[in-house]
């Protein structure tokens, strides 16, 4: 006969000194634990909630300009650093972690209309509608900086005085040559006081331009005239065209995947492209309800930012019709430049209100270094959410999101609209004869043309 | 030479046999830990959920290997058995052959606890099986330590206490008293006096839901929230008084026993049953639930007892010439039924699907104690029984969990893991909805409930089917002047115009949607212009 019954001893069970770790164990049978399909279901609802009760993407805001910030760049090579410029000619460089201005660059005696830097970033480019543009020398961060109070002015390096006003600047990648936007698109050298090269395509002028961060030799633009033109440096004549029914206000590319773009357009929504097939857009981006003014890609290349007339900024998936969020504030008025920052953390928005505002990429994100059972927690509170946003509960949590008044407004004016349209459309065509009214789907009937 | 290189190949190619076996043992675990089939992806055209899903299914195979592999090399401890050898039997190996076998640690549990005066007892243990809770009828509560045997402990409440039970931890604990339920504190004071419920004949706590159910002598069943205090569900089961009430660990849904020889399952979001089952002829004298909630086992004043299967609601076995008081499921699925002076403990003797219990130990207490209440400690191999002269625990070998999660129940368990178990148990509270018979469809897809109507060809079929077996059934043969040629003919012609009249309903209903349309046609003619109308 054999007996084995349980015991357990204290000592093996229980930590041996006051300083050890408690001693856990793991047992992962099923029946130890009943309902568990309604527990998670449960922790997926108050993983939800605590997202909204932890959602607070404002962080700061940096004061100092006394008029509409016109644009703004990214340092590449500095990640705290991020520069601004206003309407009155005014250009900072800010440090985004005190949210002090380090430095000060005047000269533009109008609006600073582009601004960039150079990839290793000690290069700063501006240009405005005085007709010049300007190339600095940025200072290099160090430790004294943050002791000095008083302001730091610095004076130009170079100034290249032209015939025509200037809309947009862009620095090469990984290049000496930068790109203006004017009258045309102008292609100059950092050591030389002419454009080395000049494109015209069309009478009218080009407002926004872009280098691609893969192939260093193209360059997207768009033009009044509510073009899109893709240039190569190393033919004499432009790539590849398309008109649209309106304006875009800037380009961006995809950093992860670089034959992509998308377009900020006048009609509130963004387009994305392939460069390859530019007659019918990728994707349309649908949820402003003004003018999009600026847009930026996360390095990530799975999300970008954009600021829009209408006083919000949005954060956009690079494949989803619809945004994730809407940063808006009762002061903030309308967004004219907005920037992800460089490890993908924060966005940066400038608006006409003077101000540049710092907010949380991620609203409900935990700042500061986390602790790897902190970062467990969050991935486990990640995965029970996404496996549950399907029900109509953790849904409706999720997907709600505060709207201004005037934006819920307009969205319902622009809903009505749009419904109206449907309506006579279908009408249109159940009383024609079958196949003679074609509607074009919306990713192609924005795009009038595409000349090469 | 060549023969027995090839024989060296043969035996290298052939896996030992307990690697074979270990194979075999090893999938049988993943299948447990995978919780039931993967899905059917095939039927997806969407290609790239259907990438995300394959992927996702191969985590979860990944998952299920992962706790398999440690359940069979990692786990601390193994479950206790008892194993007999040639003619001896379980049932005949008394409490005094344990004692001499085990060691000093087990040896402790087996002990009787002699107060005659405020007998009989009920028990109550945590979740865990540290702490117990002992209420005599005439007024004794008592808070006990099993692992240090000491008391933490004990009021005397100077009257009728019908039953005991723990809230969510060791430091409430509730009682059923003479006029109402009480809650008192660790440390022995009372914390509320529940007066909406009436003398409560029967208290159970539904963990996860923070409900406290109890049974009044009227019947009457209530939920009661322990985080808010709110009464969520007043019933009235209509069924008479009632001392014979069990929660199912599997879904949280409360069983009673009736004198009519029904049990009821209730839930309180419903004032009806969910299920009423005739289990016994007789009164029913006590319910169990099998811990994986397939199985319950009902004891009536008959002498039976009967196994039942709550997934077919069929009776699975049943045990003659045997009447339990009290019933208790053990966590690793031993059945204690308690009767007079006499434990009998039933084992599943055939592993698998079917189940047959038969006798696995027997205990006989002193003549003259009365078995109140049997309860198996959780985690342990101990069963406690509360009879008319104290309580006593013995030894029963295999009957618990070996291996504990420090996250579901800890006996070891510190303050501060009490206090941060009590947060995230509260974080994780389920509302009183999530009760239902099948917790698994929560998160599943509702079926489709629309009906696919039969097309107009297969009605007339249909039709055509019944005229002809009408036409060829066999009349019977009438005497009497009711067999002539004229009334067989008659009666068939009758069966015939039976079988079409079932059927022109469509076309009338057809005809009728018609004449509404054409009314609604000459409505809307201008007050002028209706004389010339075309009537119908």
């Amino acid at each position: 006969m054999k007996i084995k019954t349980l015991s357990r001893s204290v000592d093996e069970y229980t930590r041996e000194r006051s300083q050890d770790l408690q001693r856990v164990f793991h047992n992962f049978d099923p029946s130890l634990r009943p309902m568990e399909k309604a527990v998670e279901y449960q922790r997926a609802l108050t993983a939800a909630k605590l997202e909204k009760i932890f959602a607070r993407p404002f962080v700061g805001a940096m004061d100092g300009h006394r008029d509409g910030v016109s644009c703004m760049a990214k340092n590449p090579n500095y990640l705290k650093g991020i520069f601004s410029a206003s309407m009155d000619g005014d250009i900072r460089l800010w440090d985004i972690s005190s949210r002090r201005t380090v430095c000060q660059f005047p000269g533009h005696q109008g609006a600073v209309r582009g601004l960039t830097a150079s990839t290793d970033g000690n290069v700063l480019v501006s240009c405005g509608t005085d007709c010049t543009v300007r190339l600095w020398n940025v200072p290099r961060p160090s430790l004294e900086d943050s002791s000095i109070s008083s302001e730091n002015f610095i004076e130009p390096s170079a100034t290249y005085v032209w015939k025509n006003a200037f809309w947009a600047v862009d620095h090469q990648f990984e290049g000496d040559l930068f790109a203006t936007a004017g009258a045309q698109l102008d292609i100059w050298n950092h050591n030389r006081s002419q454009p080395v090269q000049s494109f015209q395509w069309g009478t009218d002028s080009v407002i926004s331009v872009r280098f691609n961060p893969g192939e260093p030799n193209l360059l997207a633009t768009s033009a009044s005239d509510r073009s899109i033109t893709i240039y190569d440096l190393r033919l004499s004549s432009a790539a590849r065209k398309i008109i649209m029914m309106t304006k875009t206000n800037s380009i961006a590319w995809n950093p992860m995947e670089p034959m992509n773009l998308t377009a900020a357009n006048e009609d509130g929504s963004c387009y994305s492209f392939d460069g390859r097939k530019l007659d019918e857009a990728k994707c349309v981006h649908k949820d402003h309800v003004s003018a999009v003014m600026d847009i930026d890609f996360s390095p990530t290349g799975r999300e970008f930012v954009t600021g829009s007339y209408d006083r919000s900024v949005r954060i956009f998936p690079y494949n989803g019709g619809h945004s994730r969020e809407i940063y808006h504030t009762k002061r903030m008025q309308r967004v004219f430049c907005v920037k992800y920052s460089c490890d993908a953390t924060y966005v940066i928005s400038g608006s006409d209100d003077t101000n540049l505002r710092l907010w949380k990429a991620k609203a409900s994100e935990q700042l500061g270094v986390i602790l790897p059972r902190e970062q467990k927690k969050h991935e486990y509170n990640e995965a029970v959410k996404n496996r549950y946003k399907h029900l109509s509960e953790v849904k409706r949590i999720v997907r709600h999101r505060h709207l201004p008044k005037p934006i819920y407004k307009a969205m319902g004016i622009i809903r009505t609209v749009n419904d109206s349209k449907r309506r006579k459309e279908a009408r249109r065509k159940a009383h024609s004869a079958p196949g003679t009214v074609v509607t074009a789907p919306l990713r192609k009937r924005k795009i009038i043309k595409e000349v090469e | 030479m060549e023969i027995s290189s090839e024989d060296n190949n043969l035996m290298e190619k052939v896996l030992p046999p307990v690697e074979q076996e270990s194979d075999v043992e090893l999938e049988t675990k993943v299948k447990k830990y995978l919780r039931g089939e993967g899905a059917n992806l095939e039927t997806l055209k969407d290609k790239k959920l259907k990438t995300q899903l394959a992927s996702r299914e191969k985590l979860y195979g990944k998952s299920a290997k992962a706790a398999a592999k440690i359940e069979k090399w990692l786990l601390p401890a193994e479950a206790g058995y008892l194993e007999t050898e040639g003619l001896e039997k379980t049932w005949r190996v008394k409490q005094t052959d344990i004692a001499n076998e085990v060691d000093i640690l087990s040896s402790r549990n087996q002990y009787d606890i002699v107060l005659p005066d405020f007998g009989p007892y009920k028990l109550d243990f945590t979740a865990s099986g540290r702490h117990m809770l002992a209420g005599g009828r005439k007024g004794h509560l008592a808070l006990l330590d099993m692992m240090n045997m000491s008391l933490i402990k004990e009021i005397q409440v100077r009257e009728t206490v019908r039953d005991v039970a723990f809230l969510h931890n060791d430091q409430f604990f509730a009682a059923a008293q003479k006029k109402y339920a009480y809650i008192y504190g660790r440390d022995g004071t009372e914390l509320h006096c529940l007066k909406e419920r009436g003398p409560v004949a029967r208290l159970r706590f539904l963990k996860n839901h923070f409900l406290l159910a109890s049974v009044n002598m009227s019947g009457q069943l209530h939920y009661q929230d322990v985080t808010h205090g709110g009464m969520v569900a007043s019933i009235r089961t209509g069924k008479g008084r009632t001392d014979v009430m069990e929660v199912n660990p599997y879904n949280s849904v409360v069983g009673l026993g009736h004198s009519g020889g029904t049990v009821t399952m209730w839930k309180p979001t419903s004032q009806a049953p969910l299920v009423q089952m005739q289990c016994h002829p007789g009164p029913v004298s006590s319910v169990a639930f099998h811990p994986n909630g397939h199985l319950m086992a009902t004891s009536g004043k008959e002498r039976k007892i009967k196994i039942w299967d709550l997934r077919k609601f069929e009776e699975v076995q049943t045990i003659h010439s045997f009447h339990a008081k009290t019933l208790s499921f053990s966590q690793k699925g031993l059945l204690a039924a308690g009767t007079g002076s006499f434990v009998q403990i039933l084992g599943d003797s055939s592993g698998g699907s079917s189940h047959n219990y038969t006798r696995y130990m027997n205990h006989s207490m002193v003549k003259g104690y009365q078995i109140e209440k049997v309860m198996f400690r959780p985690y342990e191999d101990v069963i406690g029984i509360g009879h008319s002269m104290g309580w006593s625990s013995i030894l029963i070998p295999g009957s618990g969990e070996p291996n504990f999660d420090s996250w579901v129940a800890n006996p070891f368990e510190t303050s501060k893991q009490r206090r941060e178990k009590e947060v995230h148990s509260l974080l994780d509270k389920l509302p009183p909805e999530t009760i239902m018979l099948d917790p698994s469809k929560i998160g599943a897809m509702r079926p489709s409930r629309r009906k696919e109507k039969p097309s107009r060809g297969e009605i007339e079929a249909e039709k055509e089917v019944a005229i002809e077996a009408a036409k060829s059934t066999e009349l019977k043969n009438k005497t009497k002047g009711r067999n002539k040629p004229s009334k067989r003919t008659k009666k068939k012609k009758e069966m015939v115009e039976n079988a079409k009249r079932t059927f022109p309903e469509q076309e009338h209903n057809t005809a009728i949607k018609k004449r509404r349309i054409v009314e609604d046609a000459a409505a809307e003619l201008p007050t002028s212009l209706k004389r010339f109308a075309r009537k119908n």
